[in-house]
């Protein structure tokens, strides 16, 4: 069915627009954009896919007062679960958890089982998700194989069957000779390499910062420098072989000084944070709850202000959410015993307007963080508000209150340390290729 | 005469106490105030004569059960806890890992909730798991004593320490406490640093640098590079165990290298407080960390340590669980 956006506020950081006027999706695609566009537009061609929401029978036309709508959010980091582990995520609770998150479009890193280093495995990856998704579904292939760090992956092929990047993520790569073939190889195939950061004998099996909190609570710590180290090591490798670098899950202050320098230096390199490594230090870990339990670990109130100063300044290109679902067999257990990860997809956009509300970025910078930029880095043609792309769009009420309810959440898992917070700014609409995915039931 | 004391002390004694502690449960010194220790450490000066009578026993804590629930081998915490219990007329049940449904893979929230469901009056747990208490507390409505937590804090050992302190130089405030070795993994250290500094005295630590935790100095801590340096104006030394697998971990060279530095022996003595008190929370390695003539010398207080032990956590588990609990109460 066809879509009138009315009277919202549109944000679009490829443009820089930032004004009140309306948006026509037609079969699919953005159609018109601009002032006072004919109620009498919308309405027309109604999927049988699609379920019957209330607002859609009032001729498809969306009063968008006082909603700012964006280009779809874009998760560049995430973890599916699926296949292997779909007793704690699968592809569609994941992007149905991603939707009601204001999210269109996820990449989704390759530590499945058995691990997405092979052909058979991303097709089946983009087959669930053409069948159960209600996003868009983007594979990340293994650099490795079975990510044991031995030897390289098929990635032609990988490339060949759909995957956006390469990543090993969770697992770091500590031969540098061979991250340094796999960069090499990479760039004949345009792939970016996304690491993670972390040398493993510093971090010498830790479970949270290295720091004063890690001493009083008598936990093994995962000093900063075991992630700088590795980020300086990749850089490094970077302007050695000139490919293109993405840092995963930056989370100390030394590793935005690297990369910053590196990026003045013109190195490829671009990097994302999460939401909690701006929201939470490692103060939150006292009282043991393992959902405060996620690699790399959460720091101190200095990172947590180098982080928000690197997303005001650009060094952090994006925000991705790092999505890593566990269950309570994982989670329920003594704190040093307990998985890392936490689940991100229906926080990760109310933590980043509290940027936002704070003054920390505005809301254009904001977005752009969450849409153009990880499409940008995936070399994704998405992320924009445009006549003629894809209708890929998420409708936000930024002074709409919220209390963070993980039993609500869609998501199969429930690790996330941010239960009961009280936050403002959610998404109520979201939007795929023309098709509603998710509403607020309180709003429409 | 027993009878005479008996009636003493059952008049001093009553079944409820008078003052509580703040919290349900004790799982750490750094979470408990001064008056909290103050409280403690007087309730075990009037519980350790009982230890000494002929019946060694008072009523109590008739009925109230109290389960030792240890993840890890101990001797001394274990039996300490199981006397301080039986003294107290409470039944005593210790439930280790090989005889439990631990070793069957049943997670720690299982455990404590398949015990609670039994009804017992106070659980004491030691881990290896630094926090493995606080989960306990968090699920389960009985008192929960931390009877050592990984790395975290171990804190009977030291409120039996401040109260063997207490008794042999009359104060805490003011004095030097010299904590010497592995405070890295040391729970013990950790709990006597809170202790001591919040009763007022000086915490100097000697030790490998690679063995101090991070951000220590905040814990308000003085650390010195050597042990001859702190020898001279301690008031106590308190010698940690210096674990020997350490040794393969990177932390100091040799066992040979560390005795040489860190090790307490006559010679290094000569140099202490001719009243200085010598701690030892044990088990020892005699010659790695203390020399055997140190260890059972004139300035040694470790078999005092022991034996207050009893009365602390008798003290404890008086405070704790005496009288009707809360849930109790509330169900009448």
């Amino acid at each position: 069915m066809n879509l009138l956006f009315k009277n919202g506020r549109l944000v679009d950081p490829a443009s820089g627009t930032d004004e009140r006027m309306d948006l026509l999706v037609e079969e699919g695609k953005i159609t018109a954009m601009g002032r006072g566009i004919p109620e009498s537009r919308s309405g027309k061609g109604s999927s049988p896919k699609e379920p019957s929401f209330p607002f859609l029978l009032r001729g498809g036309v969306i009063d968008c007062t006082g909603k700012v709508l964006v280009p779809g959010c874009i998760d560049m980091h995430c973890h599916l679960r699926e296949p292997g582990f779909e007793y704690k995520e699968t592809i569609e609770s994941g992007s149905s958890a991603a939707a009601a998150g204001g999210y269109t479009s996820l990449a989704c890193m390759a530590n499945t089982y058995p691990v997405n280093d092979n052909r058979a495995v991303t097709e089946y990856i983009l087959r669930k998700a053409r069948e159960k998704g209600c996003t868009r579904v983007f594979p990340i292939g293994a650099v490795t194989k079975e990510l044991k760090g031995e030897s390289l992956a098929e990635i032609g092929e990988l490339k060949d069957a759909g995957v956006v990047a390469l990543s090993d993520d969770g697992r770091p790569l500590m031969n540098s000779g061979l991250l340094r073939r796999a960069m090499e190889y990479a760039r004949g195939f345009g792939l970016t390499i996304i690491s993670h950061c972390e040398e493993l004998h510093l971090a010498n099996q830790g479970v949270m910062n290295e720091g004063f909190m890690s001493t009083l609570l008598g936990l093994r710590g995962i000093p900063s420098a075991a992630e700088e180290v590795m980020v300086l090591r990749d850089i490094a490798l970077a302007e050695l072989t000139g490919a293109s670098l993405h840092v995963a899950h930056v989370s100390t202050a030394g590793s935005l000084r690297a990369i910053r320098e590196a990026k003045a230096r013109g190195i490829k390199v671009s990097a994302e944070t999460a939401p909690h490594y701006f929201s939470l230090t490692d103060e939150a870990v006292e009282g043991y709850d393992p959902n405060t339990k996620m690699n790399p670990p959460l720091r101190t109130a200095k990172d947590v202000t180098a982080i928000i100063a690197g997303l005001k300044d650009g060094t952090l290109d994006a925000i991705a959410t790092d999505h890593a679902p566990q269950t309570a067999i994982e989670k329920d257990v003594e704190f040093d015993q307990a998985a890392f990860g936490i689940i991100g997809l229906e926080t990760a956009l109310p933590l980043t307007l509290r940027l936002v509300h704070e003054g920390h970025l505005t809301l254009m910078e904001a977005v752009e963080k969450l849409t153009l930029q990880p499409a940008r880095i995936l070399g994704l043609d998405l992320g924009r508000l445009k006549v003629g792309m894809d209708a890929d769009l998420t409708l936000i009420d930024l002074e709409r209150p919220k209390t963070i309810e993980v039993s609500q959440f869609k998501s199969k898992s429930r690790n996330s340390p941010f239960q009961g917070w009280k936050v403002k700014g959610v998404a109520v609409l979201t939007v795929v290729a023309g098709r509603v995915v998710y509403h607020d039931p309180g709003i429409f | 005469m027993a009878n005479d004391l008996d009636r003493a002390v059952s008049r001093t004694i009553s079944d409820k106490p008078s003052r509580r502690l703040a919290g349900k449960d004790l799982l750490g010194i750094q979470k408990i105030d001064v008056s909290e220790i103050e409280l403690i450490l007087d309730t075990a000066e009037s519980f350790k004569e009982i230890s000494n009578r002929e019946i060694k026993k008072v009523p109590t804590l008739r009925g109230k059960t109290v389960i030792n629930l240890f993840y890890e081998p101990s001797t001394r915490t274990r039996t300490s806890f199981e006397i301080a219990a039986k003294r107290l007329s409470a039944d005593a049940i210790n439930i280790s890992t090989s005889a439990s449904s631990v070793t069957k893979g049943e997670t720690l929230i299982d455990t404590a909730k398949n015990l609670e469901a039994m009804n017992p009056d106070c659980i004491v747990i030691r881990h290896s798991s630094s926090g493995a208490p606080h989960l306990l507390a968090r699920v389960m409505h009985v008192p929960v004593i931390n009877a050592g937590d990984g790395a975290h804090e171990h804190p009977t050992q030291a409120l039996l320490d401040l109260f063997t302190v207490r008794e042999k130089k009359g104060k805490l405030a003011g004095l030097k406490i010299a904590i010497v070795g592995d405070i890295l993994h040391s729970r013990v250290a950790r709990s006597n640093i809170h202790g001591f500094i919040k009763m007022g005295a000086e915490v100097h630590l000697a030790g490998p640098r690679t063995m101090m935790p991070a951000g220590i100095e905040r814990m308000g801590i003085h650390w010195h590079a050597s042990l001859l340096e702190l020898i001279p104006d301690a008031d106590v030394i308190m010698m940690l165990r210096i674990q020997l697998e350490r040794q393969g971990g990177g932390f100091f060279p040799t066992l040979r290298e560390y005795s040489r530095l860190f090790g307490l022996n006559l010679e290094v003595l000569k140099a202490a407080k001719p009243d200085v008190l010598i701690m030892h929370p044990g088990p020892m390695n005699r010659g790695v960390e203390i020399s055997p003539e140190v260890a059972d010398g004139p300035y040694s207080v470790i078999l005092d340590q022991v034996t207050n032990g009893v009365a602390v956590r008798m003290a404890l588990l008086y405070l704790l669980v005496g009288g009707e609990r809360e849930a109790d109460r509330s169900s009448l």
